[in-house]
């Protein structure tokens, strides 16, 4: 089943088009790989399809709504569950949050803005942070640590929802690459039950560990 | 010095005191997490705007103070969203910009401004029981909002962009905590005044981050700690006959040093 139908997406910023014409179905269980040249529109093209850009022209369907599939919607269409690894750059290293309370936050959408996080929230946060090795660390500050564990952390942000899709931007930024085989490893696994929507620079990993590639330079063409 | 607790004025001042160190407490906790110290000076000085026009309207100082804060707090967050601006910029324009027209309004303004230093540099002493009303009011509106909403806060405030793929919307919190720093910082002006209103909202809070790590943490322990210097403040400036705003910033200062230098010293060893 498709989940994301894209339909001659152009978008921008400032009355500059970065995305010209963009055609782009993901299907469900799909690892799709996003690669391109820097200012290709990578980034633009992830938040289009998060929700977070609104695209000058086209349109996007979920078509998991038509179907009537279960999806929890807003004034928008079908939101399925976003899981979102963005680029580690605007990350405020010192903002005083815990490893857990972290986690935590991957729960807004369910939780809202008035829910409350109850002790089996609480369970299912430490029982994921144990399987990603994050079990010393539950009440840490994100100041201590690397950015290999800072990485985990937010992946499982991004996955405590149970999210349908995993949109991850240039996850291997300022991971070292010890932690990158590692790291492939920990999405080829999730992708048994996630569709994954990753963008990287690295062509030659992530073509042998996606199963599908396509190469964005404003304009979109597959591999 | 506890002999003072027999006047009406003294309980007065310490009650409301106590009820600005809650606020502060609170508030300040997410302005320095949020790294927003110097937008909270902003609107203190804006705010200043606010009290010449209403000195020369001869309205309510605190009322022109308050409309002008929290119409320069909800520029800020609005403007500061438009990138061509950079945002220290527009602190300096709306920081010099109601100085401006509160000196020159005061200026316009026929014979002597009453109680302009007491707004400029803080007189606890002379708190009515209109302002103990108005602090108690807002401390626990303060109070009841971060209980609700401490977590969706700082998680909107640590990665905004992350809660709008949650298709929350953090511009009614945004709009919400801006007036609540606004309000917060015209009603400690009575207490600190103008001039030192941004030392309660950073000292407590940069010594209960020297302990604390996790905002929850930090919330209750900057507000104790407010409480605490604010309390020994306000009776060390009753014994020393020194002013009382000052005299709790000093207070707090004097916990700060040893307590960072301790830390450090720790740290080595």
């Amino acid at each position: 089943m498709n989940l994301i139908e894209l339909h001659n997406i152009s978008a921008g910023y400032d009355g500059k088009t970065v995305l010209q014409a963009v055609n782009l179905t993901i299907e469900e269980g799909d690892f799709l790989g996003i690669i391109g040249p820097n200012g290709g529109g990578k980034t633009t093209l992830l938040k289009v399809i998060l929700g977070l850009i609104k695209p000058q022209s086209g349109e996007i369907v979920y078509p998991c709504e038509q179907s009537g599939h279960n999806c929890s919607r807003k004034n928008n269409p079908c939101q399925t569950f976003w899981g979102y690894l963005p680029q580690n750059n605007p990350i405020d290293k010192k903002f005083p949050i815990s490893v857990t309370e972290l986690v935590f936050s991957g729960m807004l959408s369910q939780k809202g803005l008035f829910g409350r996080y109850r002790k089996t929230d609480k369970q299912k946060v430490y029982a994921l942070l144990e399987h990603y090795g994050l079990e010393n660390y539950l009440k840490a500050p994100i100041n201590d640590l690397s950015g290999g564990q800072l990485q985990r952390a937010l992946l499982c942000r991004a996955v405590i929802a149970s999210p349908k899709v995993l949109i991850l931007d240039e996850p291997m930024t300022f991971v070292d690459s010890d932690f990158e085989d590692e790291f492939y490893g920990i999405l080829k696994e999730l992708n048994k039950t996630v569709t994954i929507v990753m963008v990287s620079h690295d062509i030659n990993t992530i073509q042998s560990v996606a199963k599908r590639t396509v190469y964005l330079n404003h304009k979109l063409s597959e591999r | 010095m506890f002999d003072l607790l027999e006047y009406d004025f003294f309980q007065n001042a310490l009650l409301c005191t106590l009820l600005t160190g809650i606020s502060c407490g609170l508030t300040g906790m997410y302005i320095v997490a949020k790294r927003m110290v110097f937008i909270s000076g902003g609107i203190t000085h804006a705010s200043f705007g606010g009290l010449g026009i209403a000195f020369f309207l001869g309205i309510s100082p605190m009322f022109g103070a308050t409309v002008f804060a929290v119409l320069s707090a909800l520029v800020f967050l609005f403007m500061s969203k438009d990138k061509k601006i950079r945002e220290d910029s527009l602190i300096g324009i709306i920081w010099s910009a109601g100085m401006a027209i509160g000196i020159l309004f005061i200026y316009l303004t026929p014979g002597y401004a009453p109680d302009l230093m007491s707004y400029l540099f803080g007189n606890i002493l002379t708190v009515t029981s209109e302002q103990i009303l108005l602090s108690a009011v807002l401390c626990a509106v303060i109070v009841l909002f971060f209980a609700l909403f401490h977590r969706p806060l700082f998680y909107i405030a640590f990665d905004r962009d992350y809660s709008r793929t949650h298709r929350i919307n953090g511009t009614v919190l945004d709009v919400c905590i801006t007036i609540i720093i606004a309000l917060c910082i015209v009603v400690c002006m009575k207490l600190a005044g103008a001039i030192l209103v941004i030392s309660y909202m950073t000292i407590p809070q940069t010594i209960a981050g020297l302990f604390y790590k996790n905002f929850r943490q930090l919330l209750l322990a900057s507000t104790v700690i407010s409480c605490t210097s604010s309390v020994i403040g306000l009776f060390l400036s009753a014994w020393l006959d020194t002013p009382a705003g000052a005299s709790i910033v000093i207070c707090s200062l004097l916990l700060f040093i040893p307590i960072l230098t301790l830390r450090k010293k720790s740290r080595k060893i």
